[in-house]
């Protein structure tokens, strides 16, 4: 909520701005490359330009760009972007008691603009929900500032990267970025022997389902992880 | 490079910023408290993981529908160089970005110098 004066005025809106500018420099290089990616797979500047401004989540644009490109379905395109933003419904249900304060629209609005960056430093500040008044206030300043810069920094070098796009020739296949991108994200996931588990067996099951219709082996692949991966669990619990 | 732009991918377009505030404030629409069930709680640990591995691995060893029938391909490459460069970091600071500089040097080496 970066728009309201009250925050912008608190000091912890300044903390949490120029905690945000730190890890600015990989943000913007991150948000100039899924630009150059989104016009690289086939979207147009006005669909790369809408795509970077409004949906606001890398990893979901990246692992869309492929399957759009393919000529997916609707659905599977959304399903696919779902299972990638999952990690967000886990953010929620911890961010819930730091904003239920807030009217709805607030909630929402908050909600969207908090991303994998804004979370982790939202909670490393303020790792107990302090429920007076002034601290809810104090929080919602940092968390104003804090997705604030974010956002300026996301969506203007999205932008910069749709537009100087047009300059690469697509040959050089920079669009490989993309993946590697999101290689990266992977890794950073993995922090568990059954999220390794939960890698390998969607990796190798899509590599084997590729001749379904409709990028299906992209789901195929999830539901067979994550069904490995429960059943693996409840072996484990007996 | 000059796509036009088809209402089909901007629904598609609209669609991924509605999951995007769907995922991002699942737990703050309802003031009653609620929780997910069980299966579904430990499900949320294994399927973003999932579905960014179902991306990626055809990207880098399949070409055109098929199993790539050759070691000489940039991608592979690519994708050890960024892996090494992740786990030498030891996934601190700006590892990502790192996976995908030293990724990118390695392919682009060898997709232009050696049109593999």
């Amino acid at each position: 909520m970066f728009f309201k004066s009250d925050y912008f005025r608190h000091p912890e809106f300044r903390v949490g701005a120029l905690d945000s500018l730190a890890a600015a420099p990989g943000l913007a290089a991150w948000g100039l490359m899924t630009g150059v990616a989104m016009v690289n797979s086939g979207l147009s500047t006005f669909e790369a330009l809408l795509m970077g401004v409004i949906v606001f989540a890398g990893s979901s644009q990246l692992a869309a760009i492929p399957l759009i490109a393919s000529g997916a379905p609707m659905w599977v395109v959304l399903a696919t972007g779902f299972c990638v933003n999952l990690r967000f419904v886990v953010f929620s249900a911890h961010m819930r008691p730091y904003v239920m304060h807030l009217p709805l629209w607030q909630r929402l609005i908050t909600g969207y603009l908090t991303t994998d960056l804004t979370y982790v430093l939202f909670t490393r500040r303020f790792a107990q929900h302090g429920g007076a008044p002034e601290q809810l206030h104090a929080q919602q300043a940092y968390l104003a500032g804090n997705s604030g810069v974010n956002w300026v920094a996301w969506v203007g070098c999205s932008v910069v990267g749709v537009l100087l796009a047009r300059l690469i020739p697509g040959a050089w296949g920079l669009g490989f970025a993309g993946i590697l991108a999101l290689l990266g994200i992977g890794f950073s996931l993995a922090s568990s022997p059954l999220r390794w588990v939960s890698a390998g067996v969607a990796g190798a099951a899509a590599v084997a389902a590729f001749a379904l219709p409709f990028k299906l082996n992209i789901l195929l692949a999830i539901a067979a992880a994550v069904a490995m991966c429960l059943m693996i669990e409840a072996r484990h619990e007996r | 490079m000059n796509a036009e732009t088809d209402l089909w991918t901007v629904l598609v377009i609209v669609g991924l910023t509605a999951i995007t505030v769907l995922t991002r404030t699942l737990f703050f629409m309802s003031s009653k408290p609620w929780q997910l069930p069980h299966w579904a709680q430990r499900g949320l640990q294994y399927a973003p993981i999932a579905a960014l591995s179902a991306v990626i691995v055809p990207e880098i060893v399949m070409t055109q529908g098929q199993f790539i029938s050759t070691w000489q391909d940039a991608r592979l490459f690519a994708a050890l160089a960024g892996a090494g460069w992740f786990f030498w970091r030891k996934g601190q600071g700006q590892a990502v970005l790192g996976t995908i500089v030293a990724g990118m040097a390695v392919y682009l080496v060898l997709h232009l110098g050696f049109g593999w």
